[in-house]
């Protein structure tokens, strides 16, 4: 058990935790490790094939594995050690990491700053509750796009995907490029959770058919699967009686929500938000323990890369800035969810930290010609117009350092100001 | 005529009401939010273009290859061009960039590898 | 024409537990099961609880055998390194005619020999269960009461059984059966005859039909599905124990309970179905199992579920379990009708028909048993000394495979090695816990079907979910570019 230091130990090798790390070893500090349990670095983006990520950070569109690459490069250039290979059993509060490695063996890493970069996981058919039978065929897009894009295997021919977040949006389109054949796209609320592009350039353009308001209420089948049901929902989600369309299909592919991979971040006694179910951090992207912080989809689940990279470095920065000049201490402000607003990061805001503040939320309905405003002690610091707000697509405002001098200890709300669109 | 189209350029997928004429030509656009949405709208009315990616067998290897088109192709060529790449016969090693096909069905854009394998 | 000793057909709880004891003695012996591997029936989908015998009827098979099998429990369990805890339970009750129900439970109990068994008031068992709904008036404490893995202990005795000579053959189905020559049996199952001497019926939901099989019967059996919610886990649970309801006449009610390896379980519902096979959940009876563990939990919430599922009982009219020789039928022996409390039966029932057929047919014991040995022991349980042992002995505990359940390549690969070895997924989930958890392979099962491929040679769009046509893929991408696939 080799026992060790390093100034920031990062654990995950994705988007998240390379321009955690890029940007840590840019602000001086030397001593990195980055620790990635795959077998190479580039996280969730090595499995999205498609084009799309990078037009703000870089000005064109890149496929997920071109995007990953101008970070590992870049990492490979500054000589960071990307570990790969690496699985992180623990943090605790101390900042020891426990890790172990088929190469390395079984390790403790002690650390000045240890950033959480795990990523997100998929919801499974559990959480669901969905009945019927549990045969083969059911994944979740994430495990089929995996097998397709990486393994170069096709999980079926006749696909309902039930979810339209980006994911199901996207391999609905992957399965109909690779010549399965996609029946239905099925989601629950009355509007998709993915964004609008995906469902023109997924759905539209391969003629699949979006319900919106159903779900999936039987799964037949008892080695493979031989179909599904779904039906319309009521606006409590209940299926509608009569309502029921049959697909006979041998695949059904589940993306019904991301949540921040948690274990870790557990085992170190960070305290989690309800809302996002990441990690509570500081506008400097450090949670509840000291020295600990969190980006990327470990923090809360986002649409685009670029700001995961983009909020990333800040953490980068600020773990830097930590074992430089160590805790900097003071009075928080807290920030709250107002109405039309859910699960606002950060959650808690040091004033006078000079730097801009990055809020990021989620609308909790659609809302069109709206606003979101910041305000606090009953004092507007901020508004932002948009044409469209909606809950499938995370919505920030910037507040500049200089509107943060006088913060009120009533604390910050966010909220959206406008009309709600039914249905 | 109008018609509700969704740029697809970029994540805010601006939603545009296209103005058309009688005979189905465009004529204008409006609710872009940038100059793209405009040239998109109009491509999008005459002649719609789409990036291609997906994942090809290579020989010698268990593992796909995934790669992309260099630039936009016409959407109703898609099928065409997924045939020609079922087709294709790739050796490892590849490296990203690599041309796979050259100017795949004439259409101006090349099949080009977007990792290493 | 396959010959041996002694047939067992079925490789539940009943056949895995007999073929061990059988395998003890000289005699060749042949376990044939329906399913793809061990314990794909009731035995994989049940409550996992060995119960302490409070609740059989003085005098009945199911007394007699839970009772004596439940004792067994303990020094089994070690023996075969299978996680068995002795967590104790409640059985509450709402009313002055519940308090009724638990006396008459009590004194059952204590007929059937059950030790510790008292009655506790409101305060004593709010106080052992705080998050039990606070309209309990009282409860029977059921200290003797225990948890198991139920499908883990199959395995562990298939293992034993198998590298002490027993045959384990899969994916047949007996259709079949006849005298052959010389008192003999032939089992027929549309692949293969099997002729032996020694024939039992240990197969779970067909019990009744091979029973009708060799005596020309009509014995008649219900299958009684039950379905469950199963929680994800958490350091703390809201129970410690299992909480059973007042039983009634359908069964014992909806239980709360804590597994082995620290979930949440939820269930079962009653419900007769037509099909033994027939192990699908409906939204009728999750609801229901729901509304039901409200009663004994109101602040229930599957916000943390990780999987549904169902096993069907093998329920006879009679509501007692039939176990030894098949009257009529020289050489014919079963063990049926084994429903709750089956599992905790199993070992006795076991020790009871091997002690009677060796005496019918003057078996002789081995003078030589091999000892079992235990798989590798779980990663996930081993301290930071014996990990970091563990990994520089071998590297392959150094690759974490599955994140939720925390299972190395190393315990995958012994799995499948095992003497009746995991060979698809579900296979390997079960005896290794990989996929088991929150995101249900999410991760690991690409991975775990590469490390099967490669242990068993079975390519990998051949391999399975959990047997059959269960192949969770449809071929390769090649294939399906080049339209193989509409074939």
């Amino acid at each position: 058990m080799t026992d060790c230091y390093t100034d920031i130990l990062i654990i995950g090798a994705g988007p998240a935790g390379l321009a955690a790390a890029i940007a840590a070893k840019e602000q001086g500090i030397d001593s990195i490790v980055v620790l990635e349990r795959e077998s190479e670095p580039g996280g969730i983006l090595r499995q999205c094939i498609h084009n799309g990520f990078g037009l703000h950070r870089f000005k064109e569109e890149l496929t997920g594995p071109e995007y990953a690459q101008r970070d590992i490069l870049r990492a490979d250039e500054l000589g960071i050690p990307l570990e790969c290979g690496t699985t992180v059993l623990s943090v605790s509060a101390d900042r020891t990491v426990t890790c172990v490695s088929s190469e390395k063996g079984f390790r403790k890493i002690k650390a000045g700053a240890v950033i959480l970069a795990m990523g997100c996981r998929e919801r499974p058919r559990g959480a669901l509750c969905t009945p019927g039978t549990r045969c083969a065929g059911i994944y979740s897009a994430g495990t089929a796009q995996r097998f397709v894009n990486l393994e170069g295997f096709m999980p079926g021919k006749r696909v309902v995907i039930l979810g339209s977040g980006d994911i199901g949006l996207i391999m609905a389109r992957r399965m109909s490029l690779q010549s399965a054949e996609v029946l239905a796209c099925v989601e629950i609320m009355p509007y998709s959770s993915g964004l609008n592009r995906n469902i023109v350039q997924c759905l539209e353009d391969y003629g699949i058919p979006l319900y919106l308001s159903h779900t999936v209420t039987d799964i037949r089948g008892r080695e493979r699967l031989t179909g599904v049901t779904i039906a319309k929902v009521d606006e409590k989600r209940n299926p509608v009686p009569g309502t029921e369309i049959d697909f006979e299909c041998d695949t059904l592919l589940l993306s019904c929500g991301l949540i921040p991979e948690n274990e870790l971040s557990l085992t170190a006694g960070v305290e989690l938000s309800a809302a996002t179910s990441g990690p509570v951090v500081s506008n400097t992207l450090e949670t509840s323990v000291p020295g600990i912080f969190a980006c990327g989809n470990v923090l809360h689940v986002h649409d685009l890369v670029d700001h995961v990279s983009e909020e990333s470095a800040r953490a980068g920065r600020a773990a830097a800035e930590y074992v430089q000049h160590g805790h900097s201490g003071g009075r928080f402000v807290p920030v709250a969810d107002g109405p039309g607003v859910r699960g606002t990061v950060p959650q808690k805001v040091l004033p006078n930290s000079g730097e801009d503040l990055h809020l990021m939320f989620r609308p909790t309905d659609v809302f069109r010609s709206a606003c979101a405003v910041v305000e606090c002690g009953g004092r507007e610091i901020i508004r932002k117009k948009a044409m469209i707000f909606t809950p499938g697509e995370m919505a920030e405002v910037t507040v500049r350092k200089e509107l943060l001098d006088n913060l009120s200890d009533a604390g910050i709300i966010v909220r959206i100001e406008g009309e709600k669109q039914n249905g | 005529m109008d018609k509700i189209i969704t740029c697809i350029n970029c994540p805010v997928g601006c939603r545009m009401t296209v103005q058309l004429s009688d005979e189905g030509v465009f004529l204008s656009a409006a609710g872009n939010t940038c100059p793209r949405g405009a040239k998109y709208a109009e491509q999008e009315c005459t002649k719609p273009l789409r990036m291609i990616t997906a994942v090809i067998p290579v020989s010698g290897s268990s593992r796909p290859l995934s790669v992309k088109t260099s630039a936009p192709v016409p959407k109703d060529r898609i099928r065409e061009i997924m045939r020609v790449l079922a087709e294709v016969s790739v050796d490892t090693p590849v490296a990203a960039g690599d041309i796979i096909v050259r100017n795949i069905l004439n259409s101006g854009a090349d099949i080009v590898a977007t990792r290493n394998l | 024409m396959k010959k041996s000793d002694i047939v067992i057909v079925g490789s539940g709880i009943s056949g895995t537990s007999l073929a061990r004891e059988l395998s003890r003695y000289d005699a060749s012996v042949t376990v044939l099961d329906r399913g793809p591997d061990i314990a794909e029936g009731a035995t994989k989908a049940n409550s996992g609880i060995v119960h302490a015998g409070y609740d059989a009827v003085p005098g009945t098979q199911k007394a007699y055998f839970n009772v004596r099998g439940a004792s067994m429990y303990a020094s089994l369990c070690d023996e075969l390194s299978v996680p068995y805890r002795k967590s104790g339970a409640i059985v509450i009750g709402f009313s002055p005619e519940d308090r009724d129900t638990l006396l008459h439970l009590l004194q059952r109990g204590m007929d059937n020999g059950v030790k510790g068994l008292r009655i506790l008031n409101r305060e004593e068992v709010l106080q052992l269960e705080p998050n039990l709904n606070p309209e309990v008036s009282c409860a029977l404490d059921v200290p003797e009461s225990a948890i198991v893995s139920p499908y883990e202990l199959a395995y562990a005795l298939a293992d034993d059984a198998a590298v002490n000579g027993v045959r384990f053959v899969f994916n047949e189905n007996v259709e079949k059966i006849c005298r052959g020559e010389e008192d003999t049996w032939e089992i027929y199952t549309g692949q293969e005859i099997y002729s032996c001497k020694i024939f039992v019926n240990c197969s779970g939901a067909s019990g009744a039909l091979l029973h009708n099989m060799v005596t020309g019967g009509s014995l008649r059996m219900i299958n009684r599905r039950g379905q469950y919610y199963l929680l994800d886990r958490s350091a703390q649970l809201p129970f410690s124990r299992t909480v059973f309801q007042c039983p009634s006449p359908l069964g014992k009610g909806v239980l709360v309970s804590p597994t082995v390896h620290g979930n949440l379980l939820l269930g079962p519902n009653a419900e007769d179905i037509p099909d033994p096979l027939d192990t699908a959940t409906t939204a009728a009876g999750m609801s229901y199992v729901l509304g039901k563990a409200a009663r004994t939990w109101p602040g229930v919430s599957v916000r943390s579920n990780i999987t549904n599922f169902s096993g069907v009982r093998a329920h006879l009219d009679t509501d007692d379990f039939i176990v030894g020789a098949v009257s009529g039928a020289y050489g014919a022996y079963e063990a049926i009708g084994i429903e709750s409390p089956g599992l905790s039966s199993a070992p006795a029932i076991a020790v009871y028909l091997a002690e009677m057929i060796a005496g019918d047919h003057s078996l002789t014991k081995k003078t030589e048993v091999i000892p079992y040995t235990p798989p590798l022991r779980p990663f996930r349980d081993m301290n930071d000394e014996e990990r970091a042992a563990a990994v520089s002995g071998n590297p392959e505990y150094g690759n974490i495979i599955c994140r939720c359940e925390t299972v190395t390549e190393a315990e995958i690969r012994a799995a499948i090695r095992r003497p009746v070895g995991a060979k698809s997924i579900d296979g390997v989930k079960r005896r290794t816990r990989a996929g088991m958890g929150r995101c249900q392979g999410g991760f690991c099962s690409p991975r775990v079907a590469q490390i099967i491929s490669e242990e068993t040679g079975i390519p990998l769009q051949e391999i399975t979910k959990d047997g059959g046509n269960s192949r969770i893929l449809s071929g390769s991408v090649r294939t399906f570019l080049k339209g193989g696939n509409r074939e």
